[in-house]
């Protein structure tokens, strides 16, 4: 089933007159960028997930924030679909442009607006790039502790709309757990303030809804994160095994002794190799799997706290234990997890990167199911896994250029998602929704659920205008995605595509 | 694990409140009625939660538990304790009887919620009888959920008016293999000072209040980092029991005679000028007042430096909870017609609006 937008399944766009609204936008804002021409609009096409490509109606580069409310009252005034984009680094489409909508991109919104070290917070606008935040908060000795791979490129309102997490979650918490206060833009182009300096706000809880909303709810125009005190050491501990299992359970085991690490990363033997290959951080490559846990914190309990993993390593059958012995050799363990995304591209010509969660039991039965449909979909898969919190990156290699690999690797990555809702997980821990995974949400959830989302929508964009066929699907497309889900299997020609 | 009291009643809640929505009769949610005092009055049949109880499961490797909303939350932290766990938060029970479901319905959160995080940061999944008459499911128990919008953590601090919460996945945290309590002789503007200073640094600061008097402090970590930070600091030993007396009201500051009113505040908020008796919680960030002021004084004064206040005098003022901007209420409003669109869950507890 075709992910890119089908008004047959996803409901029926208002059709919009290109010039008319270019001429609307151009007299309410004289000095907005717009770009409009196609081959001008051609960069936007696709976000970080550049299988699917779309090219939009127009492109919008405010700079200033009543540019984007004046914008936003335009296209409400006038029924035109609006989809927000940050840095465009997502990895669901979910910033995938309608061709019969107004693409609006934020990136321009690239200030620091304040850093208070006494009050631990930075105020940011919502184009500054995650990374950035820590490095203007670093000399105070304060960080910003999400840390999604992408942080050199992705800017925090991204960040926000998808909760992105990182290899620190376990311990640090995602995007919504580091947040004081949202400024948003409404449909309307209305302010609205969520959250507050304090550290809880009256009312409902609109700042954790609007987290990871996905740019369904509002558009974004400030952001207020905590800032923390940088740990004072961070040591890192890599143990090899013979299988996987055993990486898995020895994962439990340390959580088990009371444990709880900075990161803990599980590699597979396929994904190892690639990142040794590329990046020579000089992990074991006869490993079935490898753990990499780091501890960080004081100087005094982590040194104890080594102590006490390596023990439960060695114990839950590693072959290998090794601690880095310096702070190059520690970025270097860490460069080798970090680039394994593309580490494994090198491997083949093009690969697809799921997001599933499980809880961490069933990890070794999960990965024997994924090995059995590797085989049955004659392609590789290569498992990179946040360990300590269960969120699964499997990467399915494949060549575009042969017909009917990519649809074969993205029906083996639909049930890989399947397989993690059916052993109580989640078909996507930090990479969102979006586009990509439209048809697995109808697996995840009911069409009551559903129902409620939708309610959730209506509450702040009844017209359904912002980011329209993102998120949560209708109700048409879970009967049409069941329908045929069932018979999957017994079609005749299952490369055909049937959309 | 299993108590004998364990039992799936949500069926019954499920009955209760289809038959709700079918005479569009408001309910007034409630456990055991520990936390009553807060928000305005609700008048409405009562829906009784205790009946749904009992640990649904626990894994204490996958740092999930899933509870029934009817659980007292001493049952909660006893199975924790069990495993050398616990829920970070720290809620209140503020009653013997308190329950899970009035623990998420309130997201109240006690003296480690700054360095922890509050109730809603632990939540990670719940099961909700909706305005829609459907017993549903929305989050899960993973760390790591995107899927659809965040209904889970929505419900923590609702106060019962968006749906009746049945269920919830909890992430827990091993204990702290040390905590030490100490208490230190400083005025309470050098202490917001000093926090502020050491709140910058990694220290193991789990707990922080000054009683007008004295700053006292909970360490915790491991034995390294609390006995380093303990020489650094100094200070009388202090019983750890402090802690739990500030979070349930029991110090002799929550006797007097006035109307007690809660400030949340940006931390390093300096001292507020108010009339009646402080005391600083959370490392400057909650403060509690007790004061004959009015509700409109106290708001605007705490409003210029970024905080809001609520009233925890039962029934003192019509609308406890800081009234919301209007755009704000507009949308807050539209959320609870959206997901109750009968208006059958504690109506009014919240604001007379919604």
């Amino acid at each position: 089933m075709n992910i890119l937008y089908d008004e047959r399944v996803d409901g029926v766009l208002p059709d919009v007159d290109k010039a008319a609204l270019l001429q609307a936008l151009r007299a309410r804002l004289p000095d907005l960028d717009i770009l409009h021409q196609q081959e001008e609009l051609r960069p936007y096409e696709c976000d970080g997930l550049s299988a699917y490509r779309t090219t939009p109606l127009l492109v919008v580069l405010p700079r200033h924030l009543d540019e984007v409310q004046g914008i936003l009252q335009v296209c409400h005034e006038r029924h035109v679909p609006v989809v927000a984009r940050g840095a465009g680094t997502g990895l669901s489409g979910g910033a995938l442009p309608l061709e019969k909508g107004v693409l609006l991109v934020m990136a321009r919104f690239n200030n620091i607006l304040h850093i208070d070290p006494a009050a631990r917070t930075a105020r940011v606008q919502p184009g500054v790039r995650n990374l950035a935040i820590s490095q203007a908060a670093a000399p105070f000795g304060l960080y910003y502790a999400p840390d999604p791979s992408s942080q050199i490129a992705c800017s925090i309102g991204g960040n926000v709309a998808e909760n992105a997490g990182g290899v620190h979650c376990l311990k640090y918490g995602l995007t919504v757990h580091n947040l004081l206060k949202l400024d948003i833009l409404t449909v309307e182009g209305e302010y609205l303030t969520l959250g507050s300096e304090a550290l809880d706000s009256p009312g409902f809880d609109l700042l954790a809804l609007f987290t990871g909303s996905e740019g369904m709810l509002g558009v974004i125009t400030e952001v207020t994160v905590k800032l923390l005190p940088k740990p004072q050491t961070a040591k890192v501990l890599l143990a090899a095994f013979d299988s996987v299992e055993k990486a898995g359970r020895a994962v439990g085991d340390i959580i088990a002794a009371g444990i709880i690490p900075g990161g803990l990363e599980m590699m597979d033997n396929l994904a190892l190799r690639a990142a040794e290959d590329f990046i020579h951080a000089g992990y074991p490559v006869d490993a079935e799997a490898i753990l990499l846990c780091e501890l960080d914190g004081v100087e005094a309990d982590v040194h104890d706290d080594c102590d006490r993993v390596r023990q439960v390593l060695e114990q839950a059958g590693a072959t290998e234990v090794r601690q880095a012995r310096d702070e190059a050799e520690r970025v270097r363990f860490w460069a080798g997890r970090k680039n394994a995304f593309p580490a494994v591209g090198r491997l083949s010509p093009d690969y697809y990167c799921m997001d599933g969660t499980i809880p961490r039991r069933e990890l070794p039965g999960v990965l024997r199911a994924i090995a059995s449909l590797s085989d049955e979909y004659g392609l590789r898969v290569a498992n990179v896994f946040h360990a300590g919190d269960g969120n699964m990156h499997p990467l399915i290699l494949f060549d575009a250029n042969q017909p009917g690999e990519l649809d074969r690797a993205e029906t083996l990555g639909g049930k890989i998602l399947e397989l993690c809702v059916k052993v109580g997980g989640s078909i996507t821990g930090e990479h969102g929704v979006g586009r990509e995974k439209i048809n697995q949400m109808c697996a995840q959830f009911n069409s009551d659920e559903l129902t409620v989302f939708h309610a959730v929508k209506a509450a702040f964009d009844p017209g359904g205008l912002l980011n329209p066929g993102k998120n949560i699907p209708t109700l048409h497309r879970c009967a049409e995605f069941g329908a045929m889900h069932v018979h999957l299997g017994q079609l005749p020609f299952p490369d055909l595509e049937r959309f | 694990m299993r108590s004998e009291h364990d039992m799936d009643d949500s069926a019954a809640l499920l009955e209760q409140v289809n038959q709700a929505l079918q005479n569009a009769t408001p309910l007034r949610i409630q456990g055991s009625n520990s936390k009553a005092f807060l928000g305005r009055i609700v008048a409405g049949e009562v829906l009784d939660t205790r009946t749904h109880r009992g640990i649904v499961s626990y894994d204490p490797t996958e740092l999930v538990i899933t509870v029934r909303c009817g659980t007292p939350l001493s049952e909660l932290a006893e199975v924790l304790d069990d495993a050398q766990q616990m829920l970070p938060c720290e809620p209140p029970s503020f009653g013997e009887g308190a329950t899970v479901g009035g623990m998420i319905a309130c997201g109240l959160s006690g003296p480690r919620r700054p360095w922890s995080g509050s109730v809603r940061d632990f939540v990670l999944g719940t099961r909700v009888i909706t305005g829609y008459g459907k017993h549903l499911r929305f989050g899960g128990e993973v760390m790591k959920n995107v899927a659809g919008y965040d209904l889970s953590r929505l419900m923590a601090g609702s106060y019962g008016a968006l749906g009746v919460v049945t269920e919830v996945s909890l992430k827990v945290l091993p204990k702290p293999r040390q905590c030490l309590s100490i208490s230190l002789d400083m005025d309470s503007d050098r202490a917001l000072l000093r926090l502020a200073e050491w709140g910058q640094q990694p220290l193991p600061i789990s707990a922080a209040c000054h009683d007008g008097q004295r700053l006292h402090l909970r360490l915790e970590g491991g034995e390294g980092s609390v006995a380093a930070a303990h020489d650094r600091l100094g200070g009388e030993l202090l019983d750890a029991s402090y802690w739990a007396d500030i979070n349930e009201h029991r110090l002799s500051f929550f006797d007097e005679d006035q109307p007690l009113w809660r400030l949340s505040l940006p931390h390093n908020t300096p001292r507020l000028s108010l009339p009646g008796v402080q005391l600083i919680d959370w490392g400057g960030a909650q403060r509690w007042l007790k004061s004959e002021a009015q509700a409109a004084f106290i708001r605007k004064i705490v409003g210029e430096v970024g905080g809001h206040v609520t009233c925890y005098s039962h029934g003192l003022i019509d609308s406890p909870f800081q009234p919301l901007p209007a755009a704000l209420m507009r949308y807050q409003q539209n959320l609870k017609q959206q997901l109750d669109p009968r208006g059958i869950f504690n109506p009014g507890r919240l604001y007379a609006e919604c």
